[in-house]
């Protein structure tokens, strides 16, 4: 897997260089803005572009603008957000432009390796990985309508669902058997009213329902 | 003014004649001419208003230069002041004034200030007119008594020739002390007619307070907003790398005796807690998304995180300062904490909308309500702080609930 990798803080960066080393995942640039960024992605085409939100000049969102700039010029290009803080706002932002292949995750999860590693291969291969700070925001924040149907342990599964986790994720996730998750996530699809068609499909429009992008 | 020494009763006496009486003698009789002259003026002017008024533009004319001739004056008369006695009489503070000629007169015809400075243009004939008399004549009766004393001793008529040396001496030690109390009357009449009365000193305080208060409150905010980035960059930054690190260490260490495993496992969970720890600080001191993103983004992130539903609707069209933007915000977050802590709620609701030129801020709860202003540090710092732009806040808690907190925030 190639990645390019942008974050100001030269600490983090180096150190992020190194643990994607460690796990033989390749940083092909990295870089401390978000001009850089959309030229390094230009110049060597990766996997993954892994990009923090607050950047120079100005320190405010340009990592995130960043992001929706490339996922409109490159739709299939798998990118990961970190933060320092995460707001359902910017998640929105960046869902609305699409849900495979989109990460965003607060900085601190770097420091659980394995889980984070884990996040960043689910987004390249075109999953997603939501912070789990941002899923119980959008989830105490959408409280009406066809979600409200929706049982305590139908509403954690599909927050699952929205993080990117498989059902077997997610059975471990809740320490129940896979096919508890398989029953619990046909009942969400019934009670949202998606029938049928594919499995995939209706994964992603559930999540897409369950945070009202 | 008292700071010459005086050291031999020479210079004392000789004191009595210094250039300070000479200049209050030249204060008064200057007084005379432009006293007259202004009351002529003023008198002609308003003599024509009056005279012409069925012409309408004469008298309108005629009053706005009436007006300005009293501004005028007052300017002569303090610099008439400044020039001879040393005294500063302070200018009234100048409110802008409509281009329209009606209007102005109008504005001008409301303003106290130039009521009371006409009454002193008015009033200054009589003091300037006795005044001067009063020292010029002492001065030259002296003089006239001096030169007939001599005259009298030099026919040898010795009695009218002391009684003459009296009758000089007296006036010519008097001068001075005349000269003093009419310049003294003068310049209490100007002080209290010219100068900003008291309402106009308050006036300018307490503008001058509200200036000052509006900077410290903004430095205030401004001092969050550069600690939560110093935070933001510095400081957290680092803790990330060192969990990272940890988490590598953790990860990849396998293989080491039990206790050092322990020690990192430890040290990493501690460093994840001190950056949650830290990122809650950070989002209490002020929130980066609010200045990102302004209001709505940073309460939707609120009322999120409140651990009952928030029902949220932000209406502004455009958005307001800083300071109001971070006052609204420790309003709801307040008060959201409050209800979580106190009320027992099962839901809230937040309002927030733009009314003219104030923001108004309502959350509403439908708890246990009892919430008391004068008890608990929570609604008192909201208070305060709410106070400290000028706004105002309600509480509206019977027993029993449900609770509105009100605030309104001037946001021109």
């Amino acid at each position: 897997m190639r990645v390019v990798l942008a974050e100001d803080s030269v600490l983090l960066r180096e150190g992020l260089v190194r643990l994607l080393g460690s796990a033989g995942i390749e940083v092909v640039a990295a870089v401390s803005d978000a001009e850089g960024l959309l030229r390094a992605v230009d110049e060597h085409v990766p996997d993954l572009v892994v990009t923090d939100v607050r950047m120079p000049p100005s320190h405010t969102d340009e990592g995130l603008r960043a992001a929706l700039v490339l996922r409109r010029q490159r739709p299939t290009l798998a990118i990961l957000v970190l933060s320092q803080y995460v707001e359902e706002r910017y998640a929105t932002q960046l869902l609305s432009t699409a849900t495979s292949g989109i990460g965003y995750l607060l900085k601190d999860r770097v420091a659980d390796v394995e889980e984070f590693l884990d996040a960043l291969r689910r987004i390249a291969a075109g999953g997603t990985a939501l912070d789990p700070e941002v899923v119980a925001q959008l989830l105490l924040r959408r409280h009406s309508d066809p979600l409200d149907r929706l049982t305590r342990r139908e509403h954690e599964v599909l927050a699952l669902i929205a993080e990117g986790r498989s059902n077997t994720g997610i059975a471990e996730a809740l320490v129940v058997s896979e096919s508890a998750v398989g029953k619990h996530i046909n009942n969400i699809f019934t009670k949202l009213d998606l029938p049928g068609a594919d499995k995939d499909h209706r994964r992603v429009l559930a999540v897409l329902r369950f945070l009202k992008v | 003014m008292t700071g010459i020494e005086m050291t031999t009763p020479w210079e004392r006496i000789s004191a009595h004649w210094s250039t300070r009486a000479w200049l209050r003698t030249a204060h008064l009789v200057t007084g005379v001419p432009i006293a007259l002259l202004g009351t002529t003026v003023i008198g002609a002017l308003v003599a024509a208003s009056v005279a012409l008024v069925w012409t309408v533009v004469v008298p309108v004319a005629a009053l706005l230069l009436f007006f300005w001739v009293v501004r005028l004056l007052t300017l002569v008369q303090r610099s008439r002041f400044a020039a001879f006695l040393d005294v500063d009489i302070l200018p009234v503070p100048r409110r802008s004034l409509s281009m329209n000629p009606f209007k102005r007169l109008l504005q001008e015809a409301r303003t106290r200030s130039t009521w009371r400075r006409l009454g002193y243009h008015l009033l200054t004939p009589l003091i300037s007119g006795i005044g001067a008399a009063s020292v010029v004549g002492a001065w030259a009766g002296g003089l006239v008594t001096a030169a007939l004393a001599v005259r009298h001793w030099a026919m040898d008529e010795t009695w009218p020739s002391l009684v003459f040396v009296l009758v000089s001496g007296t006036l010519l030690v008097a001068g001075p002390w005349v000269a003093r109390g009419f310049a003294t009357l003068d310049m209490i009449a100007a002080e209290a007619l010219l100068g900003p009365s008291l309402s106009d000193q308050l006036a300018q305080r307490v503008e001058t307070l509200r200036e000052s208060r509006t900077g410290v409150v903004d430095a205030a905010d401004a001092e969050r907003r550069r600690i939560e980035r110093d935070l933001h960059d510095g400081t957290q930054q680092r803790l990330v790398s060192l969990a990272m690190n940890l988490g590598m260490a953790r990860a990849t260490l396998t293989d080491l005796p039990e206790p050092a495993r322990e020690v990192i496992v430890q040290a990493h969970e501690e460093a994840k807690q001190a950056l949650k720890e830290l990122r809650d600080l950070v989002r209490g001191l002020h929130p980066a998304v609010l200045n990102d993103q302004g209001l709505d983004a940073a309460l939707s992130g609120l009322a999120a995180r409140a651990p009952f539903p928030v029902r949220l609707s932000v209406d502004i069209s455009e958005r307001v300062s800083p300071t109001v933007e971070a006052v609204a915000f420790f309003v709801v977050s307040e008060a959201l904490t409050n209800i979580t802590k106190h009320a027992g709620a099962s839901g809230a609701e937040v309002v927030v909308d733009r009314l003219g030129d104030r923001l108004h801020v309502a959350v509403s709860d439908d708890g246990r309500g009892g919430a008391d202003p004068d008890r608990g540090t929570g609604l008192r710092g909201l208070s305060r702080r709410v106070g400290s732009v000028d706004g105002i806040l309600y509480v509206d808690s019977p027993l029993g609930g449900p609770t509105t907190i009100r605030v309104e925030l001037p946001c021109a």
